[in-house]
């Protein structure tokens, strides 16, 4: 189990283009207070989860197993088959902008896969590679945002685009790309 | 049973946020749901209050008070502005028609034409909101308030009522009372199944005396979906008060809110709404001076489908993997941490004040013969008015589509509606009469689902969207039993096939008997229901199928695969403009001469198509 695990983490970093040194740099007294904040209960854990992940934009797999050891009544096994449950968790590093393309019923009849090639092309995304390889930039389709009525959307870092289409969000990635230049 | 003195009059509360109400002059009501905000309501509200609350001699008011509230619904129109004193709603505003919405009707009342919503049917402008049809033909009630209240405001809640029927619930110290009168309602549940609420509330209530809980399921994770999310971020206190109304009448002293991580807007107005009303000793401990406490709690859940269903929530909630158990024991006997526990959708809950409030004869008074009450839809799709709808049980397709819908967008044919998400069915034009409950849909192989209503139109390829709601279930299918995991992995691989064009009759039989095995063969409802969207469109749609099939075509002209985008040689002037547009190099032809396209290489993106100046480009 641990061998298979070590070999489809290490190659989904290589896959994600990120060196697999970076996951040293662990803040584990950070992680021991976001687990006090909520009491070390087994209840919590998906809070706790959320919150790590909040810290490093992934789930490092040293602060799973490290939170393993410490939450109540769980172990490193439970940690990792918790956080490959969830479609929220992610093991590899996102992009400093995550993209998340709605692909819910309303958005999928009005046109979301034209506008999921357009981002795929633009970005050099596959079905495996979903970041980018200078880390800007990361992929993930959802199943629905709850923003129907504007259907299709894409959601970067937390802000809805209504009503796109291949073009506008080649110009909507443009203008972050010029942004960050 | 002995009346509970109370020490909070609530009358008198209500009486207080009226009139703070009152104080805050013309009220200018902004949307800010999640689809409003997207549209910049926000810079709106901005603007807004930039230009001050100063108004004219000319109105009645001496200040206004911009409120930004919850959804009205209305997404596609949005931002939405309403300034209900003056019988006006405004569509489609952007923060720069801000200055003139104040300059010229605020302050001048002469409203502004050009920001009046347009009548696509007559072309005519509507001024007020109970003229569109989009509202005229609803009744709201759950969603009442969602639109009109400061949704982050405990007192505009409790103006409009807000924690009366706790109140009441709660001096009249009767529990069973309350379960009767839900009972009477004829109140299901709204989350999909369509259980008789009341006698949930009563097999939980048989247990009481020890740790029991309440657990609102606002795990909204139907594609197409959002009623649940509009509650939650429009009239808060509404679902508060109907959890603590259940809790009540079930014993329980602890509640759970699970919440979509998808809806952080829900959240943190779900946070602040608890915050408020302990406060106010509303909720917490000793409400309203009585003896019952509630501590309510809210999940944010890490996105997964099936935690929808009532067994897997709960082993989320306990902060295991999401994965349903086999039922009994029920949820009413052995549920959260082992205990007693019940379990209801946000929209259900939302209905309890109503019913408590107003008496089950009311509630009862609506909908049909087996379904009582309203019931909210999300109106998405191929359709002109895009939104979240509430109409009383019975109402047809047709009004539904065409009167509060507007139609088809773009003058297209209606084809199908899909109705009840990955669970549901396809509904068509033979439907549109059909009063809508729960028992109609079942046997027309629907469900009425939580309410997602996604309208198709006739270029909508009846089988990719059976192969992408197959796609769908089968992400999200957690793997436990094995009829839904190897069962809808089996199902996709063929409908794969057959939108690749490489597949057989004999398949067609395959999918069937599969579609059977996993319906009749899962665990939860995730499984059990995962079938339906093919079964009622191989129902209705046969024939899209043979055409898939046995002549690779693609009636509808969606799937690629079975595309071929080929060049006119007679009208192909060689002007090169396709083969340099090609992203993948597959048209080739010298100057003056007529191009071909490579099959092999080419992606159907249609690039060429679209780009040609004289129409040699053709689908065929």
């Amino acid at each position: 189990m641990v061998l298979i695990r070590e070999k489809s983490y290490n190659r989904s970093m290589k896959e994600s283009g990120m060196p697999t040194e970076n996951q040293s740099k662990i803040n584990f007294k950070k992680i021991d207070e976001i687990m006090a904040s909520y009491d070390y209960k087994k209840a919590n854990l998906i809070a706790i989860l959320q919150k790590v992940q909040g810290l490093y934009t992934y789930l490092p797999e040293e602060a799973m197993t490290y939170i393993g050891t410490k939450v109540e009544d769980v172990s490193p096994a439970t940690v990792y088959g918790v956080a490959t449950f969830y479609a929220q968790f992610s093991l590899v590093p996102q992009g400093k902008y995550e993209i998340k393309l709605c692909d819910g019923t309303a958005c999928h009849v009005r046109g979301s896969m034209p506008l999921l090639n357009a981002v795929k092309s633009k970005l050099g995304f596959t079905d495996e590679k979903t970041t980018t390889d200078d880390g800007l930039f990361s992929l993930t389709t959802v199943s629905c945002l709850g923003a129907c009525g504007l259907a299709p959307v894409v959601v970067i870092n937390g802000k809805v685009y209504p009503q796109m289409t291949a073009d506008a969000i080649k110009i909507v990635l443009d203008t972050l790309l010029k942004e960050e230049k | 049973m002995e009346k509970t003195m109370l020490n909070i009059d609530i009358k008198e509360e209500q009486q207080k946020a009226q009139d703070e109400i009152r104080k805050q002059g013309l009220r200018v009501l902004v949307c800010s749901g999640t689809g409003c905000i997207a549209n910049g309501a926000l810079e709106v509200i901005e603007k807004f209050n930039q230009l001050g609350a100063e108004v004219s001699v000319l109105t009645n008011y001496d200040k206004m008070t911009i409120v930004p509230t919850g959804c009205h619904g209305f997404c596609e129109q949005g931002v939405l502005v309403l300034i209900p004193d003056m019988h006006t709603v405004y569509v489609k505003v952007h923060a720069t028609d801000v200055e003139e919405i104040y300059e010229s009707h605020i302050k001048n009342g002469k409203p502004v034409e050009r920001l009046l919503y347009t009548d696509p049917k007559t072309d005519e402008k509507v001024t007020k909101s109970e003229d569109i049809n989009f509202y005229a033909k609803q009744t709201r009630t759950a969603l009442a308030n969602c639109g009109h209240i400061n949704a982050e405001s405990i007192d505009e809640s409790i103006a409009v009522d807000g924690y009366a029927a706790l109140s009441k619930v709660i001096e009249e110290n009767n529990p069973d009372a309350i379960i009767a009168e839900i009972e009477k309602s004829g109140l299901r549940g709204r989350g999909g199944g369509g259980f008789p609420t009341g006698r949930k509330w009563k097999f939980t209530a048989a247990n009481r005396g020890g740790k029991s809980y309440v657990v609102c399921n606002g795990d909204e994770g139907d594609p197409g979906a959002f009623m649940d999310r509009s509650v939650m971020e429009g009239d808060p206190h509404k679902l508060l008060e109907g959890i603590a109304i259940a809790a009540f009448a079930i014993g329980a002293d602890e509640a759970y809110i699970y919440v979509r991580a998808e809806y952080p807007l829900a959240i943190k107005r779900l946070r602040k709404a608890i915050v408020d009303a302990e406060e106010r000793h509303i909720l917490g401990d000793k409400i309203m001076g009585s003896d019952f406490n509630l501590s309510i709690h809210i999940k944010e859940g890490a996105g997964a489908f099936v935690c929808g269903e009532e067994t897997a929530l709960m082993a989320s909630i306990e902060g295991e993997r999401g994965m349903p158990r086999p039922k009994p024991p029920f949820p009413a006997n052995k549920g959260l941490f082992g205990r007693p526990t019940l379990i209801n959708n946000v929209e259900t809950l939302a209905n309890v004040p109503l019913i408590i409030r107003k008496g089950y004869e009311w509630f009862s008074s609506m909908g049909t013969e087996t379904s009582k009450g309203t019931k909210t839809f999300a109106l998405t799709g191929e359709v002109n008015n895009t939104g979240l709808i509430e109409v009383p049980m019975g109402t047809t397709l047709r009004e539904i589509v065409f009167d509060i819908g507007g139609g088809i967008r773009n003058g297209k044919k209606f084809k199908a509606v899909q109705i009840g998400g990955p669970s549901g069915g396809c509904l068509t034009e033979e439907h549109l009469d059909l009063k809508m409950d729960y028992d109609n849909l079942i046997k027309a192989g629907a469900m009425v689902g939580s309410g997602g209503l996604v309208v198709m139109a006739e270029d909508t390829c009846i089988v990719e969207v059976a192969r992408f709601f197959m796609n769908f279930t089968q992400n999200e299918s957690c793997g436990k039993c094995v009829p839904c995991r190897e069962g809808t992995k089996n199902m996709l691989k063929i409908l794969e096939k057959i939108v690749a064009g490489k597949s057989e009759m004999a398949d067609l039989d395959l999918l069937e008997e599969l579609a059977v095995s996993v319906k009749e063969g899962s665990l939860c409802g995730l499984g059990k229901t995962a079938p339906n969207p093919v079964l009622s469109t191989l129902k209705y749609f046969r024939d899209e199928y043979h055409a898939h099939i046995k002549d690779k075509k693609c009636p509808a002209g969606v799937c690629t695969a079975m595309k071929k985008i080929v060049i006119v040689p007679e009208l192909c002037k060689g002007c090169t403009k396709c083969a340099r547009n090609c992203p993948v190099g597959a048209i080739s032809g010298s100057l003056k001469e007529p191009h071909i396209i490579d099959q092999e290489k080419c992606i159907k993106c249609e690039i060429c198509l679209k780009s040609c100046p004289f129409k040699a480009i053709v689908l065929e």
